[in-house]
């Protein structure tokens, strides 16, 4: 064979490759979401993202990082849309002139765990802050996270309001992250302030604590989302953001929230609450 | 930070330190017993000793947390005589089982290194078995003092095990290893790498000190 056939022949079998490759009507488009760990690390987003993908033939790109860290990406620019839990912040954020929309979407909550026999008589109080205060006056041994973690902040809030300074023997700080400080408490017998979805995870391990306290309002842990202002660089999609947060906050998505986790748990992990969902 | 720092750096050490001293007294003459005499089950005890030099920390760890759990393997027995979890005591606990093999390992492994004549001559002059062993071990004190000191070098920088059995607890049993990894993931970079300064340090004056107790040692 000639070479010119050759590469005739080596032309034509590129044009084959290339026509039998993938016939994309369209090139689905990017979401940057930036989003705390929480959500990423339930599950929440692996389930409830592909629904929107296909709907909208987007490709959403999700960074999990600390809530701090989330924001700081949508400040400088580096994000489309944020899905967090740091209400004050957020606030700030919108303040700022860095986001152009926030919704609510859910919540998950906070629940004081213990020893079945409750020896501090925890249960039955009216507040999380009583609470702590009859585990601080038992002298019952208590585990903190004791590492800056949203669940650490959230404890030592409680511990604010409840007027106390917490230390001594009974008060442990671990240092540790939520899993390590479960088997600490149970291990020692102690109580200690949980999310909630840590904890339903550890109960398919097995773990002999029980929720001693839940339902104060403020153990409830709202997460929001914003659209970042797309004035601040020529990339960001406010337009898909915008479709992103109608789709997160319709009835459709947040009935999918609701069932999330409920087959393997028992219970719904997060607890949807947009405004199109508490005015259904 | 300051006044934590130095319980911090004292339960270090004293950690190791227990640590290392149960581990050499059992570990010199266990490795001297391997090294210099034939028995049955010898090249089965150096396998274990040398598999368990590279014991994961994080493994022993776990094997140390079963052992103590209250739901554990040995749950209904009778365990006062074991420390509890969380514990320094079970800290050092982890720990022994780390350095125990490096010491006894390295030790064997340096007196089979000395003259077997040597053995005999002493033998022969009427030495009685321990005194031989006793002066062989003098002979090889330059490798015995390495194995002493890989071991503490593998427990003073190891923080799989104390996480695990010890829970990085404040005040309690806080060390520099499981504090570095605290500061890490709380985000303070430069008190972790302080505390990295601190450890490395305190590793070097440690060595510092175990090579002039042991005087023209390293002479010949």
């Amino acid at each position: 064979m000639r070479p010119q056939r050759i590469t005739l022949l080596l032309l034509a079998a590129m044009l084959l490759l290339a026509a039998c490759g993938p016939a994309a009507p369209a090139e689905p488009q990017r979401l940057a979401l930036a989003t705390t760990t929480s959500t990423e690390a339930s599950g929440l987003l692996a389930y409830l993202l592909p629904h929107f993908e296909e709907q909208f033939n987007a490709t959403v790109e999700v960074v999990a990082v600390g809530t701090g860290q989330a924001l700081q990406l949508g400040r400088d620019g580096n994000a489309d849309v944020l899905l967090v839990h740091a209400r004050t912040q957020e606030d700030e954020f919108m303040a700022a002139g860095d986001g152009v929309r926030r919704e609510d979407v859910m919540y998950n909550d906070f629940v004081l765990l213990g020893p079945a026999d409750d020896p501090a008589g925890v249960a039955g109080s009216a507040s999380a802050a009583e609470a702590l205060s009859r585990i601080a006056a038992a002298g019952a041994t208590f585990i903190s996270r004791g590492d800056d973690s949203g669940t650490h902040v959230k404890e030592l809030e409680i511990w604010a309001i409840a007027g106390l300074e917490p230390t001594g023997d009974w008060y442990v700080s671990a240092g540790q992250g939520m899993g390590a400080v479960l088997t600490m408490a149970d291990e020692l017998t102690g109580y200690t302030l949980s999310d909630r979805a840590t904890y339903l995870a550890r109960t398919l391990e097995g773990t002999e604590l029980v929720i001693v306290l839940e339902g104060d309002p403020i153990l409830f842990n709202p997460y929001g989302v914003i659209a970042v202002n797309p004035d601040k660089n020529e990339a960001i999609n406010n337009e898909l953001a915008n479709q992103f947060i109608d789709w997160l906050v319709s009835l459709e998505a947040q009935q999918l929230i609701a069932e999330f986790g409920v087959a393997e748990f028992g219970s719904p992990l997060f607890t949807p609450d947009s405004e199109a969902w508490r005015n259904r | 930070m300051p006044g934590e720092l130095t319980d911090i750096i004292a339960l270090s050490l004293r950690v190791t330190g227990l640590a290392l001293l149960i581990s050499s007294l059992i570990g010199i003459p266990l490795g001297a017993l391997a090294g210099l005499r034939r028995f049955i089950g010898r090249r089965l005890l150096m396998l274990i000793l040398y598999t368990g030099m590279g014991f994961p920390p994080v493994v022993v760890g776990l094997f140390v947390y079963l052992l103590l759990s209250r739901n554990g393997w040995l749950s209904g027995l009778p365990t006062e005589f074991l420390p509890s979890l969380f514990t320094p005591a079970a800290m050092v606990f982890a720990q022994t089982i780390l350095s125990l093999p490096l010491v006894a390992g390295l030790t064997a492994a340096a007196v089979m290194a000395v003259d077997p004549n040597l053995r005999l001559q002493v033998r022969a002059l009427g030495a009685s078995q321990v005194q031989a062993a006793w002066t062989i071990l003098g002979e090889a004190r330059a490798g015995v003092l390495v194995a002493v000191i890989a071991g503490f070098g593998s427990i003073i920088s190891e923080v799989g095990a104390v996480m695990m059995v010890g829970g990085n607890i404040a005040g309690h049993t806080r060390v520099l290893t499981t504090a570095i990894v605290l500061e890490t993931s709380k985000g303070n970079f430069d008190l972790a790498l302080a505390l990295g300064g601190v450890l490395l340090g305190l590793s070097f004056l440690a060595n510092f000190a175990l090579l002039t107790l042991q005087g023209k040692t390293l002479d010949p």
